[in-house]
This record gives structure tokens, sequence and C-alpha cells, in this order.
């Protein structure tokens, strides 16, 4: 339970550093903004308290916004998410519930329902985000192609993450 | 009232997002609508040590073009000075002498965070209120403009770049003067757009584009851009011109920050007047 936190307080680290340093300053055009660092909230244990969900979504978006200087922005998009999480989970959850001690991951749940699962929780939390940014609808289109484009990029870090460093416990 | 603890405890999980939901929102209003200061921007203790050390490692891979860029500007102040130039003695007898103010003091800083792919992008200076920044100052480089301070910490400022939906700059045709409010429509890093300028005016392309005298933050004449394109919409009786910025905001490590002496004084004459005639 204890080297559980201290994995996901050392992920959390991690993901912001990653973020803010290194995908940050990757320019990839203008429509195309990743943000892998939702990620975070993605993989946390399924016996995460729910309470506990909001708040370490408050404290990763308020991180991220330091380094974007958005202010509350990635703070309101990922509280969002973690507000929907329960929800999604539950939809998707298999006929006799969740296995206790596992994490929505690719190697407990397989791809195809990761892949769902991940994909409804980043298009949400990036269209939250980037309609929170724009603050009006006069751009709207532009904005709903560069929530399309940055979620598919984002989605694919997340699954290229996963391959990456989940292979140790794989073996166990 | 029970029942209303009772429920509120149901649904705890649901109030709770509501309260943090309201808490970021009011954050991005406040930070937004009222430019008011917050604590969550890149000038904070935490982030700036951080983002400090990242810039200093990144210095390294521009200290090249950085260095030409410096001695070109050297070369240039250095043609400016009064040893350089030229000067005409007459015979007349001068009446008036022109006595020389300091009218405006450039304080050099270095860019610790910077961004150009978003619609409203900032930067981070190493300079702050310790070093004499405040609110509102001009920050140029040497290839031209860049933005405005919009946040002061004691040792940091983040600045409003040119690249973001709310920045206006008074700028002016160079060769006739003719001006007009220069914005980022949010396309392209290098390209912006130049508005009002009368069809009269007789445009070609590469013409220079520099700030105009009526600004009161801006020195007069710091280079924008060039003129690359120019197109008159139906039935309006200017033009709109695209404007390739001089700036490289992707390469930005050295700016100035510029202190206007004078501003105060104008601002305050202007802001009386205005009351007057109210009156």
């Amino acid at each position: 339970m204890i080297n559980e936190i201290i994995r996901n307080i050392i992920r959390f680290i991690l993901l912001v550093l990653v973020q803010a340093l290194i995908i940050k300053n990757i320019e990839l055009g203008r429509f195309i903004n990743p943000f892998i660092y939702v990620l975070f909230i993605i993989v946390l244990p399924f016996e995460t308290p729910k309470w506990l969900l909001l708040v370490s979504a408050f404290v990763l978006g308020i991180s991220i916004d330091m380094f974007y200087d958005t202010a509350g922005m990635h703070a309101a998009a990922t509280v969002f998410m973690a507000y929907i999480r329960p929800g999604v989970l539950k939809l998707f959850s298999p006929r006799d519930g969740y296995e206790f001690g596992t994490q929505p991951t690719v190697q407990y749940l397989g791809i195809p329902w990761f892949l769902s699962y991940a994909s409804i929780l980043v298009v949400l939390h990036h269209l939250v985000l980037f309609y929170i940014e724009m603050f009006r609808f006069s751009e709207f289109f532009s904005t709903f192609f560069r929530v399309i484009v940055s979620s598919i990029f984002t989605i694919v870090l997340v699954i290229i993450s996963q391959y990456l460093f989940n292979r140790k416990s794989e073996k166990e | 009232m029970r029942n209303l603890v009772i429920f509120i405890w149901k649904h705890n999980f649901f109030f709770l997002f509501l309260i943090i939901e309201t808490i970021c929102v009011s954050l991005v209003v406040q930070n937004n609508f009222y430019q008011k200061a917050s604590f969550v921007n890149s000038s904070n203790a935490a982030s700036t040590t951080v983002l400090q050390t990242s810039a200093a490692i990144e210095e390294y891979f521009y200290l090249k073009s950085e260095n030409e860029n410096l001695a070109k500007e050297n070369a240039e102040l250095r043609s400016q000075l009064l040893a350089s130039k030229f000067i005409v003695t007459t015979d007349t007898i001068h009446v008036n002498k022109p006595s020389i103010h300091q009218k405006f003091i450039y304080t050099a800083a270095k860019v610790v965070n910077n961004s150009t792919s978003r619609r409203n992008n900032y930067l981070t200076l190493n300079k702050g209120l310790n070093q004499g920044v405040r609110k509102n100052m001009a920050v140029i480089c040497s290839n031209g403009v860049v933005g405005q301070v919009q946040e002061v910490s004691d040792n940091f400022c983040t600045i409003m770049s040119l690249l973001h939906s709310k920045t206006t700059i008074s700028a002016k045709i160079k060769k006739d003067g003719s001006y007009g409010p220069l914005v980022w429509n949010g396309e392209s890093y290098d390209y912006a757009t130049l508005n009002d300028i009368p069809t009269h005016v007789k445009l070609v392309k590469g013409d220079t584009i520099a700030t105009s005298p009526y600004s009161l933050t801006f020195p007069e004449n710091i280079l924008i851009g060039t003129v690359e394109s120019f197109e008159r919409e139906s039935g309006k009786y200017f033009y709109t011109v695209k404007v390739k910025l001089t700036t490289d905001f992707k390469k930005l490590t050295h700016v100035y920050v510029v202190t206007n002496m004078f501003k105060e004084e104008q601002e305050a004459l202007e802001l009386k007047t205005e009351k007057e005639t109210k009156e």
C-alpha cells in the first residue's frame, strides 16, 4: 500500500516534469498540444478514495498551470476529468467487477478496454481545457479540430508509456 | 436542516467537485478579465527554479547566433555615438540650447520561460521589482518588439507576448507615418496583422513597420516587421496588412525591458485633460 503511494507520487513528479520541460517545448504546430500528464489520473488504482481523486487532480492541474501560465485552466479540466472517471469505470466494468489490487492499465485489462476508457477521459479533458482557453465560441470549429488532433496525440503517448514502463511488473 | 446535511453528505463527491471546480474557474476568470496578480503563474519561486535551470542549459544551444546578434547590435550602437557623428558647426548663435534628458532606460534581461504554440503566449524574464521592472513596461529585443510586462514578482516578471489575443501595439508604416493597431491573429508565430491603414498609402511588399510615436510604453521607431502582403476588403477604405515579424519568438534569450521616464507625467496630464472636458 505504502509502496503504491510512493510509486504514484514519483509518477506525479515525473509526469509534471516531462510535460513542463519536454512536451511543452516540442512544437508540433499550433493545433497539436498533447498533455501526457493526464496519465496520472487515468492509472490511479481502483480503490483510490473519491475525494483524494479530486484533490490530487486539483494539485496536478495547478502544478501544470504554474508552468503554462494559465491559472486554473488545467486544474479545471483535470478536476472535471477526475469527476467523470468513476462513472466511466462503472460504464466499462466487467460483469463481476474489478479485481482488488489491480489498476486500470493495459496489462490488467487489455488494449481494447484501456483504449476506450482512456480515450473518453482524454477527449473530455481536452474539450474542457481548450474551450476554457478560448472562452468564446467564435473559433468553435478550429478549437474543435485542436481538441481532436491533440487528443489523438495524447492517447498515442499514453499507450506508448503503458508499454514502456509496465514491462517489469508484467514479469512478476 | 438535518435532511440537507444528510443530502450533502450522501452526494459529497459531487459537492466536493463543485467546490474545487468553482475555485478553478474563479482563478481562470480572475486572471483573464481583471489581469489581477495571481499566485499561479510562472513567476513564483517553485517553478522559476526549475525553469531557470532548464533555461541555463538551453542557452548554450543559441550561444552562437546570440553572439552574432550582440556583435551586430554593438556595431549599430557604436555608430550612434556622438563621436561617430559628423557635427556641422555654423556661425549662428544658439538662442535655445537644446538640453537632452534621458527618456528611455533599457534594462537587459534573460528569458527563462517562453511559449509560441498557444493562442495566448507568455514569457518569463529574470528581472523583477528589485531591478526596477514595473507593470506595463515595454519589452523589446535587438530584432524587434517582444511584448509588455504583465505580472512582476521580486526577481521575475511575466510578459504578455506580442503573440497574445489581447495584445495591441500602435504601429506605423515607417516611410510615411500612417499608423494603425497591430494584432496577432494566432495563425503563425512569425506573422501579425496591421489594420486601419488608409488606402491612399502606396504600400509595397517589404516596407518597414515600426512602433508609432503615439504609444506610451514603446519608444518610437522600434522595428516590428515588414509588409508581406496587403488587401482591401470590399466596401472598406482601409488596408489589412499582413506583417512578417522580425523578432524570432522561438529563439528569444536576451531582451530589454524599456522604462519610459515621462510616462506618468504624460498619463497624468492626459487624464486631467479628459476629466476637465467632461466637467
